[in-house]
């Protein structure tokens, strides 16, 4: 099977840290691809690299065939996103969302619109379409965050953290239409997630990554045989230990967190 | 053009949401306008200027254009904190576009309060030297308001918190519009005051709308309009690039 993405030697440097180092994995086409590690190990920058929100201090990552530094626009059109926090627009309604994301990405206007409908009622939010986005419970807005993430029908779906601080329910329903998207339109998901159960039910491979460093790649098979264990979740903790990790945020990141804290307290 | 146009509908629904800001935003200037215009209005005419509300108002419609524009950044920063920036920066589309949809939004915002200030105005009594004149100054109140909000924009493409963000702008803004000769006439200020208020490019924004309003000019309307020009493209260079840098 094909790649479609290539992750080649890269390194990502901040003034003291170094977050990625020296990291190369591929994914295959169609393929549900699970990034594991703690915190701070480099799982966020690593998508922000692979969706050209920063650029690696050395190496190179493409996205079907694409270079995403030298042809960023081409890289951007093969993905949709689905960040760790909300990227909506509160004091827009959920329908204005959709229609805003339809046209960053120059999509056809009717055929928008049909697609508009059919992923909000996918989603179950067809019926709250008028309702303003700041009304919506976190669960909400992630499952509309996925159906904007859909709308241009990227051949690749980024997922960070996508089930945090989702209830089970509300989990238990992401995964089924993200495993359906995968079988139904081939699409390659690439997520992250602390929770370990979900990603031995649903990835086809995984990879480790602690301390910048990729430190296993494989099915989950192949992990659990690796290192002897009969669960994703000790296998996992044989490979990357069992110390609590401090997350070093980077200069934007911490910035944020400490506004986020100043906002919420006032 | 479409995606423009889509940042700017945007930003003019988010204006029209905002329900009472809309109005508070107007209160200030207005009090500047009726406290001063009246309060300094009988002395003005005693040293032989005539109507201090005639003068005063082309400096409170500029007043009103520059606080809008000046603190638009802070939407910058609202979109970095709430994540929206990351839905625009992770489009396949460039950041000029990003910058200038905004922007535009931005500007049509101050432009429409600068015209609600001169509506107000006018029921209070002022009046206008003559029609062609309101049109020019709408052209300068556009001009200044996307110059402001270009500035703002770029510092808020540069900042990630609004604490700094707030600190920047404040810093700069009480100067420029007391520096500006939007309270008075420029003509007999000591000598330092003129050197600072002629490097100030509201000055000559506010010397512009003066000219055209009730023809009164300081520099000369050409003047006037080659310094915008130029502070214009300058901030919007500015803006852009830094837009170009930001990084999620």
């Amino acid at each position: 099977m094909e790649n479609i993405i290539s992750v080649q030697h890269v390194t990502k440097k901040y003034k003291e840290v170094i977050a990625v180092n020296d990291v190369s994995f591929e994914v295959r086409k169609g393929e549900i691809f699970g990034f594991l590690g703690p915190n701070g190990a480099g799982k966020s920058t690593t998508i922000k690299m692979l969706t050209t929100l920063l650029l690696p201090t050395e190496g190179k990552l493409s996205l079907a065939g694409h270079d995403v530094i030298k042809e960023q626009h081409a890289a951007r059109k093969i993905f949709g996103i689905v960040f760790q926090d909300p990227s909506l627009d509160g004091d827009l309604t959920a329908f204005e969302n959709m229609q805003l994301h339809a046209v960053l990405y120059k999509l056809d206007k009717r055929m928008a619109a049909s697609r508009t409908e059919e992923l909000m009622k996918l989603v179950e939010l067809w019926d709250r379409k008028n309702s303003l986005v700041k009304t919506f419970s976190g669960g909400m807005k992630r499952r509309l965050e996925i159906a904007r993430g859909l709308l241009h029908h990227p051949q690749i779906l980024f997922l960070d953290e996508p089930t945090l601080g989702l209830d089970a329910q509300t989990r238990n329903l992401l995964w089924n239409y993200i495993q359906q998207l995968n079988e139904r339109e081939g699409m390659t998901i690439f997520f992250t997630t602390h929770y370990l159960g979900e990603a031995e039910a649903v990835a086809h491979r995984i990879a480790l990554i602690d301390h910048g460093k990729i430190v296993a790649a494989g099915t989950s098979e192949e992990l659990k045989q690796q290192t002897g264990t009969d669960n994703l979740e000790k296998a996992y903790l044989e490979l990357t230990g069992t110390s609590v990790r401090d997350e070093t945020l980077s200069g934007a990141d911490s910035k944020k967190e400490a506004m986020r804290r100043f906002m919420t307290k006032r | 053009m479409n995606t423009i146009y889509i940042l700017w509908l945007r930003q003019m629904k988010k204006y029209r949401r905002s329900g009472l800001r809309m109005v508070l935003s107007i209160i200030q200037p207005l009090v500047y306008f009726l406290a001063l215009g009246y309060g300094f209005n009988s002395i003005f005419q005693q040293a032989g200027r005539g109507s201090y509300i005639q003068f005063i108002v082309p400096g409170v419609v500029a007043q009103t254009i520059l606080f809008t524009s000046i603190f638009w950044g802070a939407n910058i920063i609202f979109d970095k904190q709430f994540g929206f920036l990351k839905e625009t920066l992770v489009a396949p589309v460039s950041r000029i576009t990003v910058m200038l949809g905004g922007a535009l939004g931005g500007a049509t915002i101050g432009v429409i309060q600068g015209i609600v200030l001169f509506f107000i105005a006018l029921i209070f009594g002022f009046h206008p030297y003559n029609l062609a004149g309101v049109f020019t100054s709408v052209g300068f109140m556009i001009m200044l308001s996307l110059a402001m909000v270009s500035f703002s924009s770029g510092i808020g493409a540069m900042v990630n918190d609004m604490p700094s963000f707030m600190a920047a702008t404040n810093f700069l803004v009480v100067p420029l519009f007391f520096l500006s000769g939007s309270m008075y006439p420029l003509d007999n200020i000591p000598g330092v005051m003129k050197v600072i208020a002629s490097v100030n490019p509201l000055s000559y924004a506010i010397d512009a709308m003066r000219s055209s309003l009730i023809n009164q000019s300081h520099f000369g309307l050409t003047t006037d309009f080659l310094v915008m020009s130029g502070t214009l493209v300058v901030l919007f260079a500015f803006s852009v690039f830094r837009f170009t840098r930001i990084e999620a």
